[in-house]
């Protein structure tokens, strides 16, 4: 069955096309990825399924697990089930990270009409996640990202969505900035996540990535469009050829 | 000769004058000098941005009897029963109240009747001198520490469709090396329409401690207008916060007088208003004496049509050496009519100071929220944490946590309420 589904889907920023329509369609159980020239349009796709306000959708459909996900607001998407970890994690300074987590959390069970969890089961739970991705006590009490080294952001993002279990979980570029033990951590988050119900759509620039999640499909996304799809060969042979064949020179 | 493009609510010093029974000895002299200075226009650059024509709308009349009204609440800070004075319409409530065993050496009563007319400049001063009935005083002797905050509890009461209008005095006056907490609450939901004119004197002696705390929660059809002067000694330590939520229009106006060396003063604030509410906090830090710390962290939140005012002065006087003063003004503005109107006056005669200040208003960042409701978050409850944290930082500046975590909840209460 197919979790997300996005059909013709066209969109603008400030009356500049940026997306120009994204065919993709992701079952349940799959990962895919999605490569790309800087610029292609990687992030603003990511940025729209998550609902964010500057855009414009002017052509298109996402229907993602049955719903129509553009009608959705930001938090019920969420809620649904569909996870962004952000290219630039967003820094929320006197927001400590255990009660963001635990806000987020007990809002997104709140309406799969789940209980809420009390303190203890909380902290019990972000410990064993946070232990996961040999992330420290200390970055769970500090503000949201404020202070956090780069590769330390993408691990919040990591665990953030260990602890809310997404359906879906769109990771941007979360390999960016990561040294390399850190990515070995994380990808292995990434694939405890993984299962027949779950679904992946993985932004990366580098192969390294997805010798570690190894996706079903490849995407090659250039100038708003996919402009190929393969297996994880494509991957292999983008990293060998670059993206000139898809009429992208360097400058672009 | 009056200077009539000057002054304001004209109607209202009439009123004021003509509900005063013939008054003579100071409070006659009270009187006289309210009468003469009238009510300053906006024009009078104290008060440039606070505007007090409304007053002239309100047709005044008597206070209710305080020992007819019913009072179902008595708003406390603490966790556990502390000595407290509690006033309502401006009058002593001696069976609410609770004195109970102080130290010796402390003396915590409402002073009632006796005109002892306050010193100092200002119309609404004149006008306390002249109309207070009714006060709390409380005096720490030299050594003694208060383990118990005392909480002054000022609750507004009004009958029929007149607006009331009272007169509070508060006298604090901490000996030297004593130490106390005072939290000060001005109550007023449902109250309908009163003034509430309160003239505080403080005075912290050598080597001292005072925490002194104050909640404006008055009803949102009321005025509030209180002056405070607070003298402080040698080594003497002030942390003072007010947390403006209520009133229709507020005036906080403080003036401390930093006379010794080694003198740590904290003056902040916070105040959260929406509507058509304008609450003004005025401070004048006035370093006479070397060697002396002053710090004052003001953060608000403005909705709907309301607007802030903040007017902080430093002065350093030619004798104030070393002085290491530190400002800061922080809005909020949630909608796109909330106003601020922010004055930083930084005022320097000596030269070897550290004097820093800064004022910023700004919005809710939107990548922050997005990133909030991204995770699931509700917009409400995202906004929520925001102006929480935002406002965190001036309440992170109150001394004592208790009062502190209430203060914080009752800004919390605040913003669930939106
Ligand atoms: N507010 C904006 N106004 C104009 N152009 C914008 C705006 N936001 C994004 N763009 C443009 O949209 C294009 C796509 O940006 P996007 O961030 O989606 O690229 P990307 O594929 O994620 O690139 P990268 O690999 O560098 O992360 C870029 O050319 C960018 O400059
Ligand atoms: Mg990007």
């Amino acid at each position: 069955m197919s979790l997300i589904e996005i059909k013709n889907l066209h969109a603008t920023v400030d009356g500049k096309a940026i997306l120009k329509g994204i065919d993709l369609t992701i079952n349940a159980g799959e990962v895919h990825a999605i490569m790309g020239p800087n610029g292609a349009g990687k992030s603003t796709l990511s940025y729209v399924l998550a609902g964010r306000e500057g855009y414009e959708i002017t052509e298109g459909s996402v229907t993602f697990d049955g719903q129509d996900l553009l009608s959705m607001e930001i938090e019920e998407r969420a809620a649904a089930g569909l996870f962004l970890a952000f290219q630039y994690p967003v820094e929320i300074p006197g927001v400590s990270n255990t009660t963001f987590l635990k806000e987020a959390l007990n809002a997104v069970r709140k309406t799969r009409g789940e209980t809420p969890l009390d303190a203890m089961q909380f902290l019990k739970l972000i410990r064993a996640k946070a232990k996961d991705l040999s992330m420290t006590d200390d970055m769970i009490k500090r503000a949201v990202n404020v202070g956090f080294s780069g590769g330390e952001k993408k691990r919040n993002e990591a665990l953030q969505m260990a602890v809310l279990q997404p359906k879906l979980a769109i990771l941007d570029e979360t390999d960016s900035g990561l040294d390399i033990d850190a990515l070995k951590i994380v990808a292995e988050g990434v694939n405890k996540l993984r299962g027949p119900e779950r679904g992946m759509l993985v932004i990366t620039h580098y192969q390294r990535l997805l010798d570690y999640i190894v996706p079903d499909v490849v995407h090659v996304l250039a100038n708003g469009r996919i402009v190929k799809s393969g297996g994880k060969e494509l991957a292999l042979e983008l990293e060998a050829n670059g993206y000139a064949q898809f009429g992208v020179t360097e400058a672009a | 000769m009056r200077d009539e493009q000057n002054q304001t609510a004209k109607n209202f010093v009439e009123q004021v004058v003509a509900l005063a029974p013939a008054l003579a000895g100071p409070r006659g002299e009270g009187l006289e000098r309210f009468a003469k200075a009238g009510l300053p226009s906006t024009r009078v650059e104290a008060w440039k941005f606070t505007n007090l024509r409304g007053l002239d709308k309100l047709t005044l009349g008597p206070a209710p009897d305080a020992a007819t009204v019913t009072v179902d609440a008595i708003p406390t800070a603490l966790d556990a029963p502390g000595p407290r004075l509690v006033f309502v319409a401006g009058q002593y409530r001696a069976d609410l109240s609770r004195v109970g065993a102080l130290p010796e050496g402390v003396v915590l009563a409402a002073s009632t009747g006796d005109a002892t007319p306050v010193a100092g400049e200002g119309p609404f001063r004149a006008l306390n001198s002249a109309l207070s009935s009714q006060g709390a005083a409380l005096r720490v002797a030299a050594g003694v520490k208060l383990a118990s905050p005392v909480e002054l509890v000022f609750i507004a009461a009004t009958t029929g469709d007149k607006a009331a209008l009272w007169n509070p005095r508060i006298t604090i006056d901490i000996a030297d090396g004593a130490e106390a907490t005072v939290v000060e609450h001005h109550a007023g939901a449902n109250a309908g329409t009163y003034v509430s004119n309160i003239v505080a004197d403080v005075t912290v002696g050598v080597a001292a401690r005072l925490h002194h705390y104050k909640l404006q929660a008055e009803g949102l059809d009321a005025w509030h207008l209180a002056n405070i002067s607070t003298h402080l000694a040698r080594d003497a330590v002030y942390d003072t916060f007010v947390l403006n939520l209520g009133a229709r229009l507020s005036r906080h106006e403080a003036r401390q007088v930093l006379d010794g060396t080694g003198i740590a003063a904290r003056v902040s604030g916070a105040y959260a208003i929406s509507g058509n509410q304008v609450s003004d906090i005025t401070t004048l830090i006035d370093h006479a004496k070397p060697h002396c710390t002053s710090r004052e962290v003001v953060k608000g939140v403005i909705d709907g049509s309301a607007r802030a005012v903040f007017q902080g002065k430093i002065i350093v006087r030619p004798d104030a050496q070393k002085t290491d003063g530190y400002q800061l003004n922080r809005a909020l503005l949630l909608s796109d009519q909330a106003e601020i109107n922010s004055k930083p006056e930084l005022e320097i005669y000596a030269d070897d100071v550290k004097c820093s200040h800064g004022a910023t208003a700004g919005e809710l960042d939107e990548d922050q929220m997005f990133y909030l409701r991204a995770r699931g978050i509700p917009r409400d409850a995202a906004r929520v944490l925001l102006i929480g944290a935002f406002l965190d930082e001036a309440l992170d500046e109150i001394i004592d946590e208790t009062v502190r975590a209430y203060f914080r909840a009752r800004a919390e209460a605040w913003m669930g309420a939106r």
